[in-house]
């Protein structure tokens, strides 16, 4: 389609438009997904920019030395680690289109990602317990909102593969599924990756 | 005290103080307002609109109508906030010395505050996004955007926050704190009222719209252009919306994450922005203008690109210099992120930091330079008809460099330590944003008008408005740069000095003749309803347009092209024109289309009922109604059943009825000024085939 | 250099672009009495002198271009609709405009270092630098809720709303605001810097001329706002010496209590002199610890510990969640809803303005 065409001839419509329709070129879901992600990203951009800020504004209040328990928050880290690796599993299974597979690694996956929460849940109330408490001081503000943020985002993501898991059960491994358990891969190994920074970050960094 | 307490538990801190039983004029409005509401909703029963309505507008996922809702959106919230600039400049023309003019500071300050938010975020925001919406997808010849639910359902959003802000207007009250409501002024402590959480919220619900909104348009570009557009080939329009919705992505989610921060300070005893247990209000600061310095390019960038398709439309060129154009708009997205500590020189970061900082800050100033002269070598040997949306496009070159420049004199440090805060910044940024945003809106209307109803805008009450703006405009600003000149800062609600009374009467007549400004315009809205046939188009294309949106049929039909178009070089239509296009009359294909769905205003109003819920403290139904939003998009969710197909009769027959139109058009006026003024197209001997 | 170039280029420019503007009286910005606020005026006019050699032809061209290509015209002007590029052109469009702010970029660096608030100042003005034994007058500032009130720790006096101070002595400021934020700005003097709770700013300056000025704060701050003035009084080092004197001898001593009784909200305070401030009081604001027994804290250490726990709105049991009136409902007597502590200072409605008298009452 070049626009050599001379100007006096009426020319074949065939070069100004496409007879034949093809579909939405596949990949905007994904690509639209990725973009939502990167907002996302920029959320615990400054969740981490302000917990950098207030990262030593105790306020008289403890210090992380004092109140972060390392095997614990490794052993949670595990969790994390695991379940997307199970999750890797699920999509290669739906790769083979195996359902039941799929849906096996799905529930593992899901068990992982409750762990988590469950100890994070944990170490928090063991926290407030001990009066520290968000209120507390900024440093301590900065780290119950980021470290939460994660959580609620880990809570959602379980929330959505159970809705997934049910949904592959009714319609099996369809193409709308399949782009749905994509976009929630995605979902749940950019948690992981914001964790791998939280673990960095607040934890090593704070106990070190 | 039982039942106290549980009307509390129920109703939070509502109470009857919320309501303004005491005072009659606000009563009669409420009244009025309310009685306006009945009546309204009676009208749309009685002629049985509401099946049309919820149809044909409210569930419907074309980008066109959801396009077309913004903008009404955007003119309402317009008047309101123009609303707020009368009563301030009224209160400012008055209050001097004995005299404390009519407004408190305790209405007066929420005057100001509501007219900062609702003109960026409910007024310049919506008619931004909508316009965009509209003609991205006609622009690069798609059927619709890459994601038609979620266009509908950002737009649901957007429009919950405007309910939201404007609720505060009779049940409560609005922030006193300034626009961007810096802390510690807006904390818990210092603001207890319901104010600041109207303004949280308001924010927050439409913050979402605009986010998902801003993503849905990258993805539409990238994703969705024509065969053969190669992104150096889409018009320049696309490509500052591009880059406007990247830097929506890139800086929305701050301001939600930054409000986040606020409220858990304000509900749940946080201390990030206090001034005890090691707060640190300076951050807010910082992080609001992370997000707000790049909000004024998402405003301006697409203003810029709507002028240049009126440019080259307009004086029957190609755009000068389209390349370093492009790169000019690339460089100032990037460069609009370096930029954000010129909002506070003055709270004292060394001199290093400032001076870094104000740098970057002019050095934005020559892309935008260049886009300056970039116009003005478009005009050069063209052949320019000065049209409504041509008016604007000079009014915003002359009345828009001044603006610029002071703009960069508030980016020198040291000047800005003498002029920061006054009333000669309030000139610049109005001058930026009235003269550059609103009057490419205006332009835009004017132009896309035709496309979007099939009838131009009438002429006559279109340069009435014109006129009365632009002038209004320098009556109402010289003014305030004059007063910063003068050491006077804004925000005040009285003045001791009886000599600064006089600018302020001229800047209140200047306020007046915009307000006529806008009556003309909605006079010419009207009008052109009104005698809609004697301004009838059929051909699609009044203006002789270079870009895709002009090869269809105005307004376009709801799949928008029978075929797809492909495209060979910039300026498509004008392109397809010149190489003897004709339009085809036969062999339609079915066409595949999304489903409408009334799911996102539901959404929306499960979101606004959140919004209010937080607002005035009643826990239970935040929680249910959290919990209703998150139950309904489950359930979406369980909707595989979303696209469909016209068929291609269906297709044939609005296709035949367009080209009988055309015939008949070209029957009864053979020498249609349409090809009078395009001697370039067809067998004439003066197109210049390809040089 | 840069201040000798500086100082050539405004002889050059001024009279240019001064002269229309000056001709007002009372446009301060552009005549102001201190010798910073005049090298800022400088700054302006030439930054805004650079800038119109080229938004002068853009206009001028635009104007021009509008009237020689429109199409209505009688004699066709030439027509090129193919002509969309050159590399001249685009060369000159975008070097023209990169020259005028390599310079203005030049200008800024040097400017805003010269010009730095936290310098000390070397000059009293044109041609004068400071004499080797003249010490800084240093005054404390603190924005209070809508009065300022001005610590001399040299001359042991306060005062609410005034600040005087010696002609053509150097004088450095030490700011910071008891609550919320707001800006410490005497246009005659110099430019404005934030005074933030909590934290510390400076200023140096100098003021040329003897006379009353204005001054007042640049930066919103609730509803007292408006009123929130301070007279500016310049005057020679005997008046100067004469005035601190009449303030110790005043009586009434700026001490703790006075302090937090000062701090409560109130507007339009008339002027007020005080002897004697507590030693310290102006750090003790700076960390929020002015109350006896409140530990001290700052926003660079560690954070001021509040001495509460803070409490946000889900927090309240429902009958503490007050009521929230419309904007028309009279301004309420009692404590604002946001308490959570009675009669704690942090805890203090700043939107809401009490009628004067009954805040003059709550005085005795």
């Amino acid at each position: 389609m070049t626009a050599t065409t001379p100007a006096h001839q009426p020319a074949n419509p065939a070069s100004f438009y496409m007879i034949e329709e093809d579909h939405h070129p596949e990949g905007s879901t994904a690509f639209g997904f990725w973009m939502y992600l990167m907002s996302d990203c920029l959320i615990f951009a400054v969740l981490f920019a302000t917990f950098g800020v207030l990262s030593t504004a105790y306020a008289a209040g403890p210090t992380p030395k004092e109140l972060f328990d390392l095997p614990l928050v490794a052993l949670n880290t595990a969790m994390l680690l695991f379940s997307s690796i199970t999750y890797g599993f699920a999509m290669l299974a739906m790769e083979k289109d195996r359902i039941r597979q799929t849906q096996i690694w799905l529930a593992i996956t899901g068990l992982f990602g409750a762990a988590f929460i469950g100890i994070e849940l944990y170490e928090f109330s063991h926290l407030i317990h001990e009066g520290a408490t968000p209120q507390t001081s900024a440093f301590l503000s900065a780290f119950f909102t980021l470290v939460g943020t994660h959580g609620l985002h880990v809570t959602f993501g379980l929330i959505w593969l159970v809705v997934l898991m049910v949904q592959v059960g009714k319609h099996g491994l369809i193409e709308a599924n399949r782009r749905r358990l994509m976009c929630l891969s995605m979902f749940w190994h950019f948690l992981d990756v914001v964790w791998i920074g939280v673990f960095t970050f607040v934890y090593l960094l704070g106990v070190l | 005290m039982f039942s106290s307490d549980f009307l509390k538990t129920i109703f939070g801190r509502l109470t009857l103080e919320s309501f303004p039983l005491h005072e009659p004029i606000i009563v009669a409005t409420f009244a009025g307002v309310v009685l306006g509401g009945v009546a309204l909703f009676a009208a749309i029963t009685y002629f049985k609109l509401w099946t049309y309505l919820w149809k044909e507008w409210f569930t419907s996922v074309d980008h066109k109508k959801v396009g077309i809702m913004y903008m009404v959106l955007g003119i309402v919230m317009l008047l309101r906030g123009f609303a707020d600039a009368l009563m301030m400049r009224g209160q400012q023309a008055i209050a001097f010395g004995e005299n404390q003019g009519y407004l408190n500071a305790h209405h007066y300050d929420q005057v100001f505050t509501a007219h900062g938010v609702i003109m960026i975020f409910f007024v310049a925001m919506p008619l931004i996004t909508g316009i965009m919406n509209y003609l991205i997808p006609l622009q690069i010849g798609a059927r619709d955007v890459a994601f038609p639910f979620l266009n509908n359902f950002s737009f649901w959003m957007t429009a919950g926050g405007a309910i939201v802000i404007m609720m505060s207007l009779f049940v409560g009250e609005f922030a006193r704190t300034g626009w961007l409501a810096y802390p510690p002024l807006s904390g818990l402590d210092f603001s207890p009222d319901t104010g600041v959480d109207y303004y949280i919220w308001a924010l927050q619900v439409a913050g979402v719209g605009t986010t998902l909104s801003g993503i849905n348009l990258i993805a539409t570009i990238v994703k969705m252009r024509a065969p053969g557009m190669t992104m150096m080939k889409m018009p320049v329009f696309c490509w500052t919306s591009l880059c406007s919705n990247i830097l929506i992505v890139a800086s929305f989610p701050v301001l939600t994450a930054t409000l986040v921060l606020l409220s858990l300070d304000r509900y749940m005893g946080f201390n990030f922005f206090t001034n005890v247990n090691g707060g640190n209000p300076m951050m807010y600061i910082n992080l609001i203008w992370i997000w707000g310095h790049p909000e004024v390019y998402i405003l301006i960038l697409p203003a810029f690109g709507i002028f240049s398709e009126v440019v080259s439309t307009f004086c029957g060129k190609r755009l000068f210099g389209y390349t370093s154009m492009v790169y000019a708009t690339v460089v100032i997205t990037i460069l609009s992120y370096l930029v954000w500590l010129h909002h506070f020189f003055t709270m004292g970061s060394g001199a290093s930091v400032n001076s870094f900082f104000g740098i970057t800050t002019m050095v934005i100033s020559i892309p935008t330079g260049a886009k300056i002269f970039n116009w003005l070598f478009t005009m050069y040997r063209g052949r320019i008809r000065f049209e409504l949306p041509m008016m604007w496009t000079v009014a915003f070159m002359l009345t828009f460099v001044i603006g610029g420049m002071t703009g960069v004199l508030l980016a020198v440090p040291p000047a800005d330590f003498v002029l920061h805060n006054s009333l000669f910044l309030i000139a610049h940024f109005h001058n930026v944003i009235i003269g550059g945003v609103l009057f490419g809106l205006f332009a835009g209307i004017n132009y896309w008008w035709p496309k979007a109803f099939g009838f131009r805008l009438h002429e006559g009450w279109g340069k009435a408005s014109f006129w009365f703006w632009v002038v209004g405009f320098w009556v109402a600003f010289t003014p305030l740069y004059v007063l910063g000149l003068m050491g006077v800062t804004r925000r005040l609600r009285h003045f001791d000095d009886p000599s600064l009374q006089i600018w302020f009467v001229i800047a209140a007549i200047g306020a007046l003749l915009i307000f006529l400004g806008i009556l003309c315009m909605l006079a010419q809205f009207a009008w052109s309803i009104w005698k809609r046939e004697e301004l009838r188009d059929v051909t699609g294309d009044p203006w002789d347009g270079r870009t895709l949106e002009w090869s269809t049929s105005s307004p376009p039909p709801h799949y928008n092209f029978a075929f797809t178009p492909i495209t060979a070089d910039l300026d498509t239509w004008y392109d397809m024109k010149r190489r003897g296009h004709e339009r085809p009359v036969g062999g339609y294909r079915p066409i595949h289309m999304p489903k409408d769905t009334g799911t996102g205003v539901i959404l929306a109003g499960l979101s606004v009922v959140f919004a209010v819920a937080m607002v005035w403290y009643m826990w239970w139904l935040a929680m249910l109604s959290l919990v209703a939003i998150i139950g309904v998009a489950i359930w979406h969710t369980f909707n595989y059943d979303r696209d469909y197909y016209i068929p291609a009769e269906e297709v044939a027959r609005i296709e035949d009825e367009r080209t009988r139109l055309l015939q008949n058009a070209t029957l009864r006026n053979p020498d249609s000024p349409r090809d009078q003024d395009r001697p370039s197209f067809g067998a004439g001997p003066a197109a210049p085939a390809e040089a | 250099m840069p201040r000798a170039m500086l100082r050539s280029a405004t002889y050059r420019l001024l009279p240019a672009l001064a002269l229309p503007l000056l001709s007002g009286c009372d446009w301060v910005v552009m005549n102001p009495s201190g010798d910073i606020a005049a090298q800022q005026r400088d700054l302006v006019l030439i930054s805004t002198g650079l800038m119109l050699l080229i938004i002068l032809p853009v206009m001028a061209l635009t104007v021009w271009f509008a009237i020689r290509y429109r199409a209505n015209r009688k004699s066709a002007a030439p027509y090129d609709p193919e002509f969309d590029h050159s590399t001249m052109l685009e060369l000159a469009i975008w070097g023209a405009p990169l020259l005028i702010i390599i310079a203005l970029g030049a200008l800024t660096w040097t400017s805003t270092h010269l010009l730095d608030p936290y310098r000390p100042i070397e000059r009293i003005a044109e041609g004068r630098p400071v004499p080797a034994h003249v010490k800084p007058l240093e005054v404390q500032v603190v924005a209070l809720d809508w009065k300022w009130l001005f610590i001399y720790p040299e001359q042991g006096i306060a005062t609410v709303n005034e600040l005087v101070v010696p002609v053509d002595r150097p004088l450095r400021f030490r700011i910071t605001a008891s609550s919320v934020m707001n800006s410490f700005y005497a246009p005659a003097l110099a430019g404005m810097i934030y005074a933030m709770p909590g934290m510390e700013t400076k200023l140096h300056a100098v003021l040329n001329k003897p006379g009353k000025y204005e001054g007042f704060s640049a930066n919103y701050s609730g509803a007292g706002f408006s009123d929130m003035k301070f007279r500016m009084t310049g005057t020679d080092e005997a008046g100067f010496a004469r005035w601190a004197e009449t303030a110790r001898q005043s009586g009434a001593k700026a001490d703790a209590a006075t302090y937090l009784q000062l701090a409560k909200p109130s507007e339009r305070e008339p002027i007020r002199l005080f002897s004697s401030p507590q030693p310290g009081l102006f750090d003790r604001i700076v960390g929020q610890c002015v109350e006896p027994g409140r530990p001290c804290g700052g926003h660079g250490g560690h954070g001021i510990p509040g001495g509460h726990k803070a409490e946000g709105a889900i927090q309240k049991s429902p009958g503490e969640k007050g009521s929230g009136p419309h904007m028309t409902a009279p301004p309420r007597q009692d404590h604002a809803p946001g308490v959570h502590q009675p009669g704690h200072p942090a805890n203090r409605d700043l939107t809401f303005l009490q009628p004067r008298d009954h805040v003059a009452a709550a005085h005795v």
